[in-house]
């Protein structure tokens, strides 16, 4: 029985969503995280040496920011967590830490990741420097084309990009190429997911590492406000890390609204989207039941979103969750909504956001906001690895 | 008495299994294919339904899947080409998949339409064993299809005795922890073969992953029941023109 939004049962259930849906030769890799996570994540001595670097490495808290000019358009109160600020430009590290810190005490010695627009796979690549740990990030080629700045951090900080060439040669099949290196590597390495996603227990684990941030809002906002509870707090959601962060510790609270944020790319019925709840249905996708959008024969289509973070055809089990049970308010922001408030945001409160980030802003003028209301904004991640399709859209205006 | 327990009847030793992508390399072939497979001597078929992120198989195995996916295999396509299949082809034959499109096409209605066009039994490599035990097993029993579990050199024998336990026809048993189509130690897989004999399981064991010719099926298949031959035998229907030939010569090449 599901007592609370946030957290899965034992067998990583969120309702219906969940479970590990692997094939036998990830059992051992997996059951092991599974007997090993709580008790050693939940240990003082990991939880001081996390937090000591969360403090002193990312440089947390993260300022929760009121958004003058921004509340003032409408007429509101407008919060933004600075996510953006972290170490590395963006709140993926979060789950980073927590899970260096973890694979060292499984005894690990050999690092692989997946990634997307590069920012988990800089995340990744930034702790094994910080442990000095052998590190081996998997990205789709036509990602590696499209992210060079990232590409060329992950190097600087002695990773191994290995291509992705399979399928659409982005996150997806990054993902896979990732989980097959895991399966052929079963003793010394540990996969570090960066988002909410694949077998139990690591969309558990990965919300827990990313709770620090609505854990910060609400002591910022009992400061700031006189109450620890929003109105709303609203994120974008790919695979959804930031949004589990975001909403983790305000989803037993019924008083506040969740808004989840999924890229329309060219707009929902278009054909070039990764609004995963309005396609998908429920799936198995990278061991995981959830949302997936996929053709009526069960294959997995290639979503198509501007910002590389969000274009994935899953969703996080405890997203599809929150969608199918109603707890959080699915909307969704087209490429160019989310261009057009990049733009906004840098000029009317001076701070450039990533243009997964900038999702979120762009369904601000649909949510009848009032007088009265909090709203926290999760601003995920600044928009540095995004000025090469900034420039081209200034150049276009 | 299943297809699959009839040929283990017969024949103890030196099974040999041939796995291959349905649709790959023409959406018309993978009957033809069967044909030849069996008027060249194999003694079972492991039918693969192509899925566009198999995870537990190489890139193999995964390109023959994105070409027989473009080439317009489905499920139903291929229950489609199955149907009368029986007629001319006697070997037994097993599916192997992945779950989603499974799901989509719902799991009593596959194993129904399976069952009826005279499949023999299921591998699914992602299906977890609890939920085999909790639901999905009584629904592939009540339709008479054999479900095959893997084990791996890293499963433990409290495990291979579970998964044994809930296997019928064979058990599968993975070289090495790894995807298909990579190169194996076979003095390890030997070890492996031999201490999976020593637990004395209810099942025949055939060996995967890694067996690609003469030689490795003749140095691991007398450790176990037999062998699977697969992201090999892709790669040798994947040259010529003529898959039904290029199946007779490979298969002729394994066995003299």
């Amino acid at each position: 029985m599901i007592t609370s939004y946030s957290k899965p049962s034992e067998q990583g259930y969120y309702g219906d969503f969940g479970g590990a849906y692997i094939p036998e030769m990830l059992y051992k890799n997996v059951e092991h995280l599974r007997q090993q996570y709580l008790s050693i994540s939940n240990d003082p001595l990991f939880q001081q040496e996390f937090h000591a670097l969360l403090k002193d490495y990312v440089g947390r808290p993260t300022p929760l920011f009121l958004a003058e000019r921004l509340s003032e358009r409408f007429g509101s109160t407008i919060y933004l967590k600075r996510e953006d600020l972290c170490h590395t430009g963006a709140h993926k590290i979060n789950n980073t830490i927590g899970q260096i810190l973890l694979a060292q005490r499984l005894g690990k010695k050999r690092i692989i990741a997946e990634t997307g627009a590069g920012q988990h796979g800089v995340a990744t690549a930034t702790v094994c420097a910080l442990k000095g740990i052998e590190c081996i990030v998997y990205m789709g080629e036509k990602d590696i084309q499209r992210q060079a700045p990232n590409v060329a951090r992950m190097k600087m900080l002695g990773a191994k990009v290995v291509p992705a060439t399979s399928g659409s040669k982005t996150l997806k099949d990054a993902t896979n190429e990732a989980i097959r290196d895991w399966i052929n590597n079963p003793t010394d390495t540990h996969y570090i997911i960066g988002s909410v996603v694949g077998p139990h227990p690591y969309p558990d684990m990965v919300s827990r590492f990313q709770s620090v941030i609505s854990q910060e809002m609400r002591i910022q906002l009992l400061e700031k406000t006189g109450t620890e509870l929003p109105t709303r707090v609203i994120a974008c959601v790919g695979g959804g890390s930031n949004a589990a962060g975001a909403f983790y510790h305000f989803l037993d609270e019924p008083t506040v609204e969740i808004v989840a944020v999924e890229a329309a790319g060219h707009g929902v019925n278009t054909g070039m989207s990764a609004a995963t709840t309005q396609l998908g249905v429920p799936g198995i996708l990278h061991g995981s039941k959830s949302i997936v959008m996929q053709t009526p024969d069960g294959q997995v289509v290639e979503p198509h979103s501007i910002s590389a973070g969000l274009d994935y055809p899953g969703i996080g089990p405890m997203h599809a969750h929150l969608y199918t049970s109603g707890r959080a308010k699915f909307m969704s922001a087209t490429d160019e909504e989310a261009l057009k408030w990049a733009f906004e945001i840098s000029r009317v409160e001076g701070i450039i956001p990533a243009l997964e980030t900038a999702h979120a802003f762009a369904v601000l003028d649909q949510l009848g906001m009032k007088q009265e209301d909090v709203s926290v904004i999760c601003l995920s991640g600044r928009g540095d690895k995004d000025l090469g399709t900034y420039m081209n859209a200034m150049n276009e205006q | 008495m299943s297809r699959i327990n009839d040929l283990f009847e017969q024949k103890k030793e030196n099974v040999l299994n041939v796995y291959f992508t349905a649709g790959y390399p023409t959406l018309d072939s993978t009957l033809g294919i069967m044909m030849a497979l069996q008027d060249a001597g194999v003694d079972l078929i492991e039918l693969g339904m192509p899925y566009s992120d198999p995870l537990a198989d190489g890139p193999v195995i995964q390109e023959s899947s994105l070409i027989a996916l473009d080439n317009g295999m489905t499920i139903a396509k291929l229950f489609e080409q199955l149907k009368g299949f029986r007629e001319t082809i006697h070997v037994p034959v097993v599916l192997m998949g992945y779950m989603n499109p499974v799901l989509q096409y719902g799991f009593e209605k596959f194993c129904a339409d399976a069952a009826a066009v005279g499949i023999d039994g299921l591998i699914l490599p992602d299906l977890p064993p609890l939920e085999f035990e909790q639901s999905h097993g009584a629904i592939v029993k009540k339709h008479g299809l054999d479900f095959i579990f893997l084990v791996t050199p890293e499963t433990s024998a409290e495990r291979v005795r579970k998964l044994d336990g809930l296997s019928s026809g064979f058990l599968y048993a993975v070289s090495s922890s790894s995807t298909t189509g990579k190169e194996k130690n076979f003095d390890d897989v030997i070890a492996y073969l031999k201490r999976l004999r020593s637990y004395q399981l209810t099942n025949p064991v055939l060996v995967g992953f890694g067996i690609k010719d003469k030689e490795t099926f003749g140095a691991v298949a007398p450790y176990a029941n037999g062998a699977i031959i697969g992201s090999a035998f892709i790669k040798a229907i994947s040259a010529g023109e003529n898959p039904n030939a290029a199946t007779q010569e490979f298969i002729r090449a394994v066995l003299n």
